[in-house]
């Protein structure tokens, strides 16, 4: 064989051992099912897709999860994975499905919201695919996702994303930012057709209450807060000053800025009857100065970096060697939300919600969010749904 | 699949077409071997559907 073909086969078996290698786990990872146990509070389960038929077939389409009362009151939706690389939301999200129990009222609760980012990986950042909670029967494996859908299911970008209906220029990266595409429409790019059902579940089923849940930065400024336009700031100032006096953490309230279109805070207010709030707590692990993206760090959020600029005052949350645990922020978003529905429920009690088996933030710091989890192995198989 | 999309594949398969061609009548460059297969990767995996 002559040298140079020689070099070529020698260069296309290398690139297909690389191709196949990386292609596989990248393959594996998209097509990765989280095993969510719905609990006794769960009366059913439907797709986004019956709110919206548009995202029939696609990667957009994702499971709704209703927590129905025996007595009617007010409704609320949960909404988590709005960015899956946020995954406190995500979990608090699944500790509510497989733990609460509705008295009274209707609790929805969508956990994988932009199911095709939690399908998809942060190319360039070296995020792990995976994560792992320990559990008491073991540990629960979950997939760890981007903050945009994936290209593969909307795909080109535009050069810049122009906002629908206010015509506001945004960044072009934000068409798969299911945080800027509200209040959608149904036959827009794919991420307005995912806010366009929600917004369609919110106007059929009448909800009062719409809770985001996401995390933040440290060193970004609307971190650690309730963020909540006029129409809901009355609710979140006395939820945030309720959950600082009886539990003892932070979460302050943030106005939703007018003149910023597309977030959930802003634009399920304006065009629903629905008090919408956006939970934001610190992850440390999405600060860009920190040491190497682990799973480690994802979940103790114990960084040196961040602790130095923390001594500098650089940051927005209070910080020590402690970090920041998954425990911390998943606690501090179960407590947020069961305030948010009390004081909503106390200001209007012909509509209000009563929910019980949601563990405050104490109980989650004690025993860990694994705890609250159950086994899928020993659940009855149509309490089951893959996620 | 939206028409753009499809559009978008077919251009991802011309470039990648090319690169392959490229890489095909490449005699003498090593270095141009190789970064032809490494342009090549992401329009592969795009166009196996995996990232």
């Amino acid at each position: 064989m002559k040298r140079p073909v020689l070099s070529k086969a020698v260069l296309a078996i290398l690139f297909i051992v690389f191709l196949v290698h990386g292609g596989l786990r990248l393959h594996r990872h998209r097509h990765f099912d989280i095993s969510v146990v719905a609990g006794p509070g769960v009366s059913r389960v439907v797709q986004l897709s019956d709110f919206g038929p548009g995202l029939r077939g696609t990667m957009a389409d994702t499971k709704v999860y209703f927590l129905e009362g025996a007595e009617p009151g007010g409704k609320a939706i949960l909404l988590a994975n709005t960015h899956a690389n946020e995954p406190e939301g995500l979990l608090a999200a699944l500790l509510i499905i497989e733990n609460a129990m509705v008295e009274k009222g209707t609790l929805i609760v969508i956990p994988q919201f932009n199911h095709s980012a939690s399908r998809n990986t942060r190319p360039g950042d070296g995020y792990p695919l995976y994560f792992e909670i320990p559990t008491d029967w073991g540990s629960k494996r979950f997939r760890m996702g981007n903050r945009d859908a994936s290209p593969l299911d909307q795909w080109p970008d535009p050069d810049v994303y122009i906002h629908y209906p206010d015509r506001q220029l945004l960044s072009y990266i934000d068409a798969r930012n299911v945080n800027r595409t509200w209040p959608g429409r149904p036959n827009g790019p794919l991420m307005e057709k995912v806010t366009f059902a929600a917004m369609e579940i919110m106007r059929r089923e009448k909800l009062d209450l719409a809770i985001d849940i996401h995390g933040a930065e440290t060193m970004f400024p609307v971190t650690n807060c309730i963020v909540a336009p006029e129409k809901s700031n009355r609710i979140a100032t006395i939820a945030a000053l309720t959950v600082k006096a009886k539990e003892g953490f932070d979460s302050h309230v943030e106005p939703s800025p007018m003149g910023f279109r597309g977030l959930s805070h802003r634009e399920i207010g304006d065009y629903s009857d629905t008090l919408p709030f956006l939970l934001e707590a610190p992850i440390p692990f999405l600060d860009q100065p920190t040491g190497p993206k682990t799973e480690k760090l994802l979940l103790d959020g114990k960084d040196p970096f961040l602790l130095s600029l923390a001594r500098k005052k650089k940051l927005f949350v209070p910080y020590d060697e402690s970090g920041w645990p998954l425990e911390k922020r998943v606690g501090q978003h179960c407590s947020v939300i069961l305030e948010i529905l009390n004081q909503y429920s106390k200001k209007n009690p012909e509509r209000s919600l009563l929910v019980r088996g949601i563990p405050r933030f104490a109980e989650v710091l004690r025993d860990g969010v694994g705890h609250f989890f159950h086994n899928p192995a020993a659940a009855p198989n149509d309490r089951i749904y893959s996620n | 699949m939206p028409v753009i999309m499809i559009l978008y594949y077919l251009i991802t398969v011309f470039l990648a077409a090319l690169l392959v061609w490229n890489f095909l009548i490449e005699k003498k460059k090593t270095e141009d071997l190789v970064h032809y297969l490494l342009v090549l990767i992401p329009l592969v995996l795009r166009l196996l559907r995996v990232k």
